[in-house]
């Protein structure tokens, strides 16, 4: 399977007349926008603001964060089995507006949303700081209840995302990258040497605001199973998660996985990168036990000689994590696992729920315990009023003053587990 | 104005003697003496030994608590900006002593500390956590490699220096995690790392697998019929709006609750304050969580003795295991006073 993306790179985002792309700038009818995302009854006011990087603007409760993208050539349409008919995507052409993401705010849906400074110490931490952001706030009608709020919210992101996406259908692109996997046993007769390597792509599947959809099926209800790559590019994977917000994966992340991406850029030089096996995160063990003993068969089945294993969240997936390393592990199959930390605010507790010693290779990417003093932001997007209740804060996080202190557990991607961001943590 | 420093070995290199001398009760004499003098002149003009604390080791460790209140006393009465014990290279009972009086000066006169030991030494295990501790070789021969680091490390301590990661620095790994920026992004450290293990070259894993605590589970209760039994949840139930305000990750705090009045919970009384489940289920019938109502079915049939009056609570997610260690700790010791048998400890 063959995807060319053509990265069109967007230096501003403007208010305007009518939405187009035009010499780098993304212009936007506000109004014309609006009316396109329109008409979900439960949802009661759309409001769309702009925040880019360096303006004193805090976004919060952030619920996810979406690169615009359109499907030019080949088949099928951006979000599969959501948006678009569910025709396997992930071949031909797609265009990506790259330097901008859709971010979804209003109303907490639960303790779970997160915060993006777009300067300050706080912007360091999250990797859509660096983004212009085109941040839709929705309101809930009255007495919506959660899973529909929630449902309504995350359907008006990727809306926002494919109508921004589609005016970049017949922009000419800075930048066109191919990504090529081919069939496992074409790939092996052309690289017989390379070693075999795959992805272990865990998705978080708990519950509201836990869960991942695969192609719209709720990756719950999955058993593990393999996909090219270039799939996941066109929005096969789409998040339904933001609880305890660093180390959950926005669409973004996935539209743009990182490791995904780090394994391409070895493939057919040091490696032979033959593709992804994607399994959840359910919270009852016969599924853990299942789906892990299913990761290693299909590990097993193909042949592989390493795997990357990445985790979305923390705590009860940490098992997930250790069951799925160590299964692979027996099988004889080398493993690299990526995760994160909470070792407590003193940073002296052990780090994960769960731990195996042939868990011998492992990526951190922080300490998500540790606290951090966000100052005061001229202007908030959304509201800062649930900042004492969301993941990550504490009674009294919201200060006076307007400046928050919260664990960096709060921010978007602060310790994403794709190895999104450059943090990390060590031993002292 | 030079800072001072007092400094604590053994009778051993003290030159007082051996094993036969172990038992020397603790004297204090002023200035240099042994060890401290190759430490003193590696400090040069910025810091001094002003006194030296000398201690048998068989004696300290045999009277721990008076030990380590006299020689507290002796260090205190000499007003330091820093304490220095050892190193006691592998010598374990002189580990010990050094460990012990280093931690309970850096409590207790709120002064940095340091001492030097090998990585194997039993102090070095029980320590490392709390103080600073310069890795030495194993034996006396390694004074010399062991006086630079060790006086190097002082003078940045004494300066209130940052101090960085236990390779750069020669001190033993505390276990204590800190943030950083990598050079790279996590995902191609990953592959970095795994093409490393393919080949079979060495690599560093960023997280050692820690000593995994697990719990043996308790003897089974002899008579469950008249057993009183408490509730204990780690899911987050509280009274509704959550009183104490319990935070919905990483708590700081736990809550005990009184159920003497509810034949079950309901939305209408209660609710959880966790944030790392789907709370939907938990807020329709809490008991899902914390079993009130098969409990009471239990106790009406006479299938345990009785339900506790109150219940403990608390969010496990992100709570770090140090945090939960101490909540149990307390709560425990009130559970057992109140003649609790048995607990239901509920997760999510």
């Amino acid at each position: 399977m063959r995807l060319e993306l053509g990265k069109i790179i967007i230096n501003d985002v403007q208010f305007s007349t009518a939405t187009k792309v035009e010499k780098g700038v993304l212009y936007i009818n506000k109004n014309e926008m609006i009316q396109a995302l329109s008409g979900d009854e439960h949802i009661k006011s759309i409001e769309i603001q702009l925040a880019h990087p360096g303006e004193e603007i805090r976004i919060t409760p952030v619920k996810d964060v979406i690169e615009p993208r359109v499907k030019v050539e080949g088949p099928g349409g951006i979000f599969p089995g959501i948006l678009s008919k569910v025709d396997t995507v992930g071949s031909g052409r797609t265009h990506a507006l790259k330097n901008v993401a859709v971010v979804t705010a209003g109303k907490i849906v639960g303790f779970q949303e997160g915060i993006i400074d777009m300067t300050g110490p706080g912007a360091e931490f999250t990797p859509f700081s660096k983004t212009h952001n085109v941040v839709i706030v929705a309101e809930p009608i009255e007495g919506l209840k959660q899973y529909d709020h929630e449902a309504a919210v995350r359907r008006l992101g990727l809306k926002a995302a494919q109508y921004l996406g589609s005016f970049a259908k017949d922009v000419t692109p800075d930048e066109v990258k191919v990504y090529e996997t081919e069939a496992l046993f074409d790939s092996v007769k052309k690289y017989p040497s390379l070693p075999k390597v795959g992805y272990v792509y865990m998705l978080q599947t708990q519950g509201l605001l836990h869960d991942t959809y695969v192609y719209g099926v709720d990756a719950k209800k999955i058993v593990p199973t393999f996909m090219y790559p270039t799939e996941i590019m066109d929005g096969a994977i789409i998040s339904g998660n933001c609880v305890s917000a660093c180390d959950k994966n926005p669409t973004y992340v996935h539209l743009n996985n990182s490791i995904i991406e780090d394994l391409y850029e070895k493939h057919g030089k040091e490696i032979n990168f033959v593709g992804v096996i994607i399994t959840n995160e359910n919270v009852y063990l016969a599924d853990k036990e299942r789906s892990s003993n299913w990761t290693a068969k299909l590990c097993r089945y193909l042949g592989l000689d390493g795997v990357i294993i990445s985790q979305e969240g923390f705590g009860n997936p940490d098992t997930d994590l250790i069951m799925n390393c160590k299964k692979i592990e027996m099988e004889g199959i080398p493993t690299v696992i990526v995760t994160d930390e909470y070792a407590g605010r003193d940073g002296a507790s052990q780090s994960l729920a769960d731990a195996d010693v042939r868990a011998n290779a492992v990526v951190t990417n922080g300490n998500a315990n540790e606290t951090i003093v966000l100052p005061p932001m001229k202007k908030v997007i959304g509201s800062t009023q649930y900042v004492d209740v969301i993941a990550g804060g504490f009674d009294g996080s919201l200060r006076p003053d307007g400046s928050i202190e919260v664990e960096i557990q709060a921010i978007t991607g602060a310790t994403n587990e794709i190895g999104f961001v450059k943090l990390s943590s060590r031993g002292y | 104005m030079s800072k001072r420093i007092v400094h604590y070995i053994n009778q051993f290199f003290a030159g007082i003697g051996g094993e036969e001398k172990a038992d020397i009760k603790p004297e204090v004499r002023e200035g240099v003496v042994g060890p401290g003098m190759a430490l003193n002149a590696a400090l040069g003009q910025e810091a001094e030994i002003v006194a030296t604390i000398i201690c048998g080791d068989s004696y300290f460790n045999e009277n721990l608590e008076e030990a380590k209140a006299t020689v507290l006393a002796m260090i205190k009465a000499h007003k330091p900006d820093l304490f220095i014990a050892g190193p006691a290279f592998n010598a374990g009972r002189y580990g010990v002593a050094c460990g012990t009086i280093a931690n309970a000066v850096q409590e207790e006169l709120k002064i940095p500390v340091l001492t030097g030991m090998y990585i194997e030494n039993p102090g070095a295990d029980m320590f490392k956590k709390h103080v600073y501790i310069i890795e030495t070789g194993n034996s006396a021969a390694a004074m010399r490699t062991a006086v630079p680091a060790m006086s190097k490390f002082a003078l940045k301590l004494l300066k209130d220096e940052a101090i960085g990661a236990p390779k750069e620095e020669g001190y033993i790994a505390r276990g204590i995690r800190r943030n950083y920026f990598a050079e790279d992004r996590g995902s191609k450290r990953a592959v970095d790392m795994l093409l490393k293990k393919i080949k079979g070259e060495e690599f560093e894993t960023e997280y050692p697998m820690p000593d995994f605590d697990r719990v043996e589970p308790n003897a089974a209760v002899v008579d469950i019929t008249k057993a009183k039994i408490a509730l204990v949840t780690s899911g987050g139930i509280v009274p509704k709006h959550n009183p104490d305000r319990i935070e919905s990750s990483s708590a700081s705090k736990y809550g005990k609750y009184d159920i003497s009045g509810f034949m079950e919970l309901t939305d209408a009384d209660h609710e959880t304050a966790h944030g790392g489940y789907d709370p939907v289920y938990a807020n329709m019938d809490p008991d899902r969580v914390l079993p009130v109502d098969v409990l009471r079915d239990l106790e009406k049939e006479g299938k345990i003795g009785e339900l506790h009056k109150y219940f403990y609570t608390t969010v496990g997610n992100g709570t770090s295991v140090g945090n939960s260690k101490a909540y149990a700790a307390q709560f425990a010791k009130e559970l057992r006073n109140d003649g609790v048998q048995a607990v239901i400890l509920t997760s999510t």
